[in-house]
């Protein structure tokens, strides 16, 4: 004896917030159910568990069906089969689209392929998120990174008009594309401490300023590659460095410019070479492929790591760049002026983001 | 040749890919109506194809026209093979056949495959050229409108309301021809749908011609339904109600409800004209106005009119002319004047040979006195047709049961049955006629032109709101055992202490707290048979099953101390070894009626001490459950001193107001008295298990949860202030039985189960909405095989207001009125009058009315002209009555923020699709139906031979169901409408066959399309103010 078939269709779709979230976090109609059990909702409504049980089934059931709009969100307000109002469409694309950070920062930099898919029970395990909630997630940045490849025009704005997605969350997608398509290594132990939010706001940075589309805004995947020209012209930079007599002069400036402003400035002074050629080969490097990826991973050795067991604050490495930045501008010989506010400007506000007290 | 159509087809979107290779489709279209095709160009590869082809243009009859649907099919272009059809929409022209309906078709519609189900969408126009033809034997009967509201449509008015149409057209099943046995099951299941829109559009195309005949213009409460009765054919049935409507003009609607709401202004006036003279202004009837305003029941009759009628006494003499002679203090006032009048309207509906009506709510003034509730039902066997082909056997077999009907009506002093439904039920060779209606007397008023002048004025006094529930049958003679009191209001005319009836709970009635669902549910087991023995075994068990859900709806109503039912609906369905009974109404406390007594357990055995004691915890339950109903559904009623006058049995009895009778293929009718011997009504025999059983199963019906209403009629009484939120679902539910040797009890324990549960899984899911009343709840059960029981639930959830003081004031208003109606009899009823005409001439007409103080059938025809004139006065009506508008605007019982908020936004941004409403309601709540764009009837089948793919039977009966909503969301749309009303699901029938991964569904679905405005926007457009005004008004204070 059992209920063979049972179905609920309303005119307006019904969908509970609550359970949409539940089925969006991967789980079964069952585990659902208890969580919705112990969330109250019985007895604030005299339900049975048999009820709870035929609702649950029934939105997932709802869920399955409008997955298919949702993975083409245009589609979803065209679309005649459910009469769904506006807010709550949006609602849906929303959360559809929403990902945990613990997930994003296990394949952020990584190769959206077959192989990282296969990969995601380990993911799974690692974070707690239930296998099929990894899977919709990396689908996501499957698909929106496979729509906006062959797109012109900027990123941030294809992803928001293609997917509908509200603006913080589409600069969010469109850093999960950058991150993908130049495989910035994210993953290395020292890079942990970072949240994706800090590296959304260094791929803000970068695409804004480093891509092709920061100088021509027609260009197909403009704002996914890095601007070739620039990287060639970065490799200018290294007179910084190499020679001796502007390397001196700049210590100076720099020095004259923070004496008396800052606590760490012997410090400062003593590692001022160091961190200056880490900067300047970070730079020169970045023709590299490889070393595009190290970016990040770079920036940590070369600048983060040495300010911080000086114990520099955040307003000392900010004051620190700030006049680093330029001090440059002022040496008579160096004339690649150009080149190093465009570098200067994202090193700076990426080391700053990255530089957690 | 009076037609031309034209088509267009303009683009599609969203279609699948049907080459794999390329991943895209390269589609083009065929239209096709009658046997004319037309073809689009192919448009390569897209799946979104621009085709923007030339207007294709059909010349056709306007028979073909009403008859034939315009069919589109959508194709994928295969060099190599044979094109694959994509989907199909079929597009019915009948609403462009009406010259007030719709002008032209336009819009997105979904593409339809029976296995596939919707595949994108297709952008298509349609138009038609009518030629008008004056040929009078034509054979078509364009412009009559068809509505399946069962009320008078709320932008017309009844001029004439004719009576009773029906047409029944049969066709072989294309399911049981031999050629399905070599066809796909698409071409089978297309074969199929096509044949149906045929036949519906044959039926109504017929129906229409008797309508014409009558000298009506429409159709309303037109109901059509499906019997697949497999081998033997394919039925097509409908009823309706043939009626003369006249459009009101906004402006028009405007000044009646202004005037309605607001009588003392309208009072003044008609003192003001008495005396004065008025040649030459024709004399109109004060037009029934098809708004339910609350505030009608204020009208009682005038002084200067009871003087002239003793109108007081025009119930009571009301007694029907074939009963046996007047008795009582009937008719002793009555004048022979009265009797000829009686004996009119008498005339006027026996010439008629079915005085049915389908429609369950009235104009005012309209129904005079309810019966009862008479039904019939036969069992025939379908593979005894003798000449299957014909619908000769299956008109005798409604014919048949319609003569009972009457003669029930007959026998409860009644000459018209209204709130008339037919329905069937079919399990192999075995079929089920019911039949239903209530008995009642209604005026004349709108059943009979001719010039009847001056004598029939009497009709018109609009009875006291009680009038209804005054016993039309004679007391001495009553055809059925029954304790007949005072009416409680009036305290002049005798009233039952149960009511029973299948129409909605009418404007007027004086209700005490608010109603709800009573549903009376029944299983008894059946021994597999075949053939007469099969249909002996069924119509043996028929009367008991109808007498224990007749039982049970009665206990279940004094369980909530509740006196009448309302829009009681008894569903008798089939099955191999089992039948089922569910009866559903809304119970009710009607003022008028006596308070229901409470419900006494008796035990048998009255030694056992433990036993005693168990009955007088049952006792103590049963009391408590009472009083806790009383106080749910505020049943207050004020104090009566109980006055039990002239019963002629001496016993209180239990008393039925059920007629019925049963009669199986060989025409044996069978009646049945339906009351408990000399038993008290009221005293349940605890003498064996089922008894217990019976008493439990009373006590488990779970109340509805806080916050919640339910009812299965149109509005709940005791609810006014209605919110915009509208939520209309389906629900079906599917039980399997896995133990085959289920007792009765078990198995009526299983389907109340089920029953309960679906409900309260119901409450569950629209919880949000809460608080709010489940309207027009509509169970459907079936046994779609052995060990299935099948219940399928349509209904609309409606939020309602909580705000007390609004809802307060509103039950004091509703007092006042009653006090009003009881008390003072002098109170007019003329507002109705003038304000159709004091706006052109006041004090003219006021006079003419005092004279002649109602409707004249004669003067009837002239009222059209009337409404021109009155369009042209508009103007005037609009400056007279702008003064009580910011009284008007404070009455409304919707919130404006709330409202406005819970709107529907028509172009909402980044989307171009209509927002459709639907709900199985006549109307929509806080807004106004400016336009019926014609009838939607659409029937549907869903196969699949991949059920386990599709999510199982639930995966794919849940994608079905949203399936049909969205076509008829489409259809709705490309008319230019925005809602669907009187929305109804006739049929789902599900099959499956899960071992061979299949299941098909049909589903059948039915309404009304519609314009509406929101009373807000109509409040924000300056030129339309008026009219957002006056809506706003119908619904709040009217005094």
């Amino acid at each position: 004896m059992s209920v063979e078939l049972d179905v609920f269709v309303g005119n307006t779709t019904i969908m509970d917030k609550e359970v949409y979230q539940l089925w969006l976090n991967g789980y079964t109609v069952n585990d659902a159910v208890k969580v919705r059990m112990e969330g109250g909702v019985m007895e604030e409504c005299e339900a049975s568990a048999e009820v709870l049980l035929s609702d649950t089934m029934d939105q997932f059931r709802t869920f399955q069906m409008c997955e298919r709009l949702l993975q083409n969100p245009a589609k979803l307000a065209n679309q005649l089969l459910f009469q769904i109002p506006p807010d709550r469409q949006a609602m849906l694309i929303e959360r559809y689209y929403a990902f945990a950070d613990a997930f994003v920062r296990e394949v952020l930099g990584k190769k959206l392929s077959k192989g990282t898919k296969k990969d995601l029970d380990d993911v799974s395990a690692k974070t707690g998120i239930t296998l099929k909630s990894c899977r919709r997630q990396f689908d996501n940045f499957k698909r929106v990174f496979k729509v906006v490849e062959e797109l012109k025009g900027p990123l941030v704005e294809n992803i928001r008009q293609h997917f509908l997605l509200p603006d913080q969350l589409a600069r969010d997608y469109a850093a999960i594309v950058f991150f993908a398509n130049n495989r910035f290594e994210t993953g290395k132990k020292k890079l942990q401490y970072l949240t994706f939010q800090d590296f959304a706001f260094c791929a803000g940075q970068l695409i804004n300023n480093w891509t092709v589309g920061a100088v021509d805004n027609m260009v197909e995947d403009m704002d996914v590659d890095l601007d070739k020209e620039f990287l060639q012209d970065l490799k200018d930079l290294k007179i910084l460095i190499a020679d001796k007599d502007l390397l001196d002069q700049h210590k100076s400036l720099v020095c004259v410019a923070l004496r008396g402003k800052t606590k760490v400035f012997n410090e400062m002074e003593t590692n001022f070479k160091n961190l200056s050629r880490g900067l300047v080969n970070i730079a020169a490097k970045l023709t590299n492929p490889k070393d595009v990826r190290d970016f990040f991973i770079d920036l940590v050795e070369k600048f983060i790591e040495p300010c911080k067991s000086d114990r520099w604050t955040a307003t000392d490495v900010n004051l620190y760049l700030t006049h680093y930045t330029n001090s440059a501008h002022i040496l008579d010989s160096f004339k690649y002026q150009t080149v190093w506010t465009r570098y200067m400007g994202v090193i700076k506000s990426c080391i700053l983001r990255m530089y957690h007290e | 040749m009076p037609g031309k159509l034209k088509a267009k087809v303009v683009a599609g979107r969203h279609l699948p890919v049907m080459d794999r290779a390329s991943d895209l489709t390269d589609a083009f279209v065929e239209v096709k109506f009658g046997t004319t095709t037309f073809k689009t160009d192919v448009c390569p590869k897209s799946l979104n194809p621009q085709w923007n082809s030339e207007w294709f243009k059909f010349e056709v009859d306007d028979e073909d026209l009403q008859d034939e649907p315009l069919q589109i099919t959508v194709l994928d272009h295969d060099t190599y093979s044979a094109n694959d059809a994509i989907g199909k929409v079929y597009i019915d022209i009948d609403p462009l056949l009406c010259s007030e309906a719709a002008t032209v078709i336009s819009g997105w519609f979904p593409i339809y495959d029976t296995i596939h189900g919707i595949r994108g969408e297709i952008n298509v126009l349609v138009k038609v050229d009518l030629f008008n033809d004056l040929n009078r034997f034509r054979q078509s009967s364009c412009g009559v409108k068809f509505f399946c509201t069962t009320s008078i449509p709320r932008c017309f008015r009844a001029v004439l309301i004719h009576g009773f149409v029906e047409e029944l057209v049969v066709n072989e099943d294309p399911e049981y021809q031999w050629i399905d046995r070599i066809r796909t099951p698409r071409a089978s299941n297309e074969a199929r749908q096509r044949l149906i829109s045929l036949m519906s559009g044959e039926l109504q195309r017929k129906i229409g011609l008797k309508v014409l005949e009558m000298g009506g213009n429409a159709v309303v409460g037109y109901l059509q339904c499906f019997d697949l009765e497999g081998e033997s054919g394919l039925v097509v049935r409908a009823i309706g109600t043939a009626c003369t409507l006249d459009k009101i003009s906004s402006t028009y609607t405007a000044a009646i409800v202004q005037n309605l709401s607001n009588s003392s202004p309208s009072k003044d006036m008609k003192e003001a004209g008495f005396g004065e003279e008025a040649p030459g202004v024709p004399l109109s009837s004060g037009p029934p106005t098809p708004l339910r305003a609350q505030t009608f029941s204020s009208f009682s009759p005038s002084k200067s009119y009871s003087r002239q009628s003793s109108s007081s006494d025009t119930e009571l003499s009301l007694t029907p002319k074939t009963g046996m002679g007047s008795g009582g203090s009937a008719g002793k006032e009555a004048g022979p004047l009265k009797a000829l009048l009686r004996q009119q309207t008498q005339s006027a509906l026996e010439q008629r040979e079915f005085p049915f009506f389908t429609l369950t709510g009235f104009p005012p003034a309209f129904l005079l006195h309810v019966g009862g509730v008479v039904s019939a039902r036969s069992v025939k066997l379908l593979d005894r047709i003798h000449n299957p082909d014909e619908p000769e056997t299956r008109d005798a077999w409604w014919e048949e049961l319609r003569q009972e009907i009457k003669s029930h009506a007959k026998a409860l002093g009644c000459h018209a049955v209204v709130g008339y439904s037919e329905s069937t039920s079919i399990c192999e060779e075995v079929c089920i006629l019911s039949a239903s209606g209530t008995a009642a007397i209604l005026s004349s008023r709108f059943v009979q032109d001719g010039a009847l002048d001056t004598d029939h004025r009497f009709e018109d006094v609009a009875p006291p709101a009680c009038g209804f529930c005054h016993i039309p049958y004679d007391e001495l003679n009553m055809p059925f055992p029954a304790q007949l009191t005072y009416c409680h209001c009036c305290r002049r005319h005798k009233v039952p202490d149960v009511l029973f009836t299948t129409i909605d709970v009418p404007t007027e009635a004086n209700v005490t707290g608010k109603g709800c669902l009573i549903q009376a549910r029944l299983c008894r087991t059946k021994k597999k048979g075949q053939g007469e023995g099969n249909a002996t075994a069924i119509s043996n068990l028929l009367p008991f099953l109808e007498y224990e859900l007749h039982t049970q709806l009665l206990n279940k109503l004094k369980l909530r101390g509740m006196n009448a039912l309302f829009g009681l609906r008894v569903q008798i369905s089939v099955g191999d070894t089992m039948l089922l009974g569910l009866a559903s109404a809304t119970g009710v406390y009607l003022t008028a009626l006596p308070s229901p007594g409470g419900i006494q357990i008796a035990g048998k055995t009255p030694n056992d001490i433990t036993y005693e004691q168990h009955i007088s915890n049952m006792q103590k339950k049963i009391n408590d459950t009472i009083a806790k109903n009383k106080e749910l559904y505020e049943i207050n009623p004020p104090e009566f001193v109980e006055e039990v006058i002239g019963s002629p049995i001496p016993e209180p009895r239990q008393r039925s107001r059920l007629f019925r009778s049963h009669s199986e293929s060989s025409d044996e009718v069978l009646e049945l008295d339906l009351s408990h011997g000399k038993k008290d009504a009221f005293v349940l025999e605890i003498d064996d298990t089922d008894a217990i059983e019976d008493i439990h199963s009373l006590l488990t019906d779970a109340p509805t949860p806080p916050g919640f209403y339910s009812c299965n009629t149109e509005i709940m009484p005791g609810i006014y202030n209605w919110t915009s939120g509208l939520q209309m679902f389906t629900s079906v539910r599917v039980f399997r039985l896995s133990n085959a040797n289920l007792t009765n009890q078990g198995l009526n324990k299983i389907f109340n189960d089920l029953c309960e549960n679906l409900l309260k899984s119901l409450y569950f899911k629209l919880r949000s909405m809460v608080p709010c009343c489940l309207c027009h709840v509509n169970f459907i059960v079936a046994v779609p095989e052995d060990e299935l029981i099948q219940v399928a639930v349509t209904a609309v959830a409606m939020s309602f207001d909580k705000d007390q003081s609004q809802e307060n004031g509103r039950q004091s208003g509703d007092k006042t009125l009653m006090k009003a109606i009881t008390e003072n009899e002098e109170q007019l009823q003329f507002p109705l009058e003038l304000s159709a005409e004091s706006p052109s001439n006041p004090l003219s007409c006021a006079k003419g009315l005092s004279e002649v103080s109602g409707p004249l059938p004669s003067a009837r025809d002239r009222c059209s002209s009337w409404i021109e004139q009155l369009r042209l006065k508009a103007h005037t009506i609009r400056r007279g009555s702008i003064k009580t508008m910011s009284s008007l605007e404070k009455a409304s019982p919707v919130p404006e923020g709330r409202s406005r908020s819970l709107r529907s936004n028509r172009s909402c941004p980044g989307s171009s699709i209509t927002v459709v409403k639907m709900t199985p309601l006549s109307f929509i709540p806080g807004a106004k139906i400016i336009k019926y764009l014609g009838i939607i009837n659409m029937f549907f089948i869903r196969e699949t031979t991949s059920l386990r793919e599709e999510g199982g039977v639930s995966g794919f009966l849940h994608s079905f169901i949203a399936e049909v909503f969205a076509m008829v969301r489409a259809h709705v749309a490309a008319l230019g409408g925005n809602a669907v009303v009187s929305y109804s699901m006739k049929e789902c029938v599900f099959m499956e066959n899960p071992n061979k991964n299949q299941a098909q569904c049909l589903i059948n679905v039915s309404g009304d399309a519609v314009i509406f405005i929101r009373e807000s926007e109509l409040e924000a457009t300056p030129s339309q103010t008026q009219s957002g005004n006056v809506q706003t008004s119908s619904n709040g204070e009217g005094t």
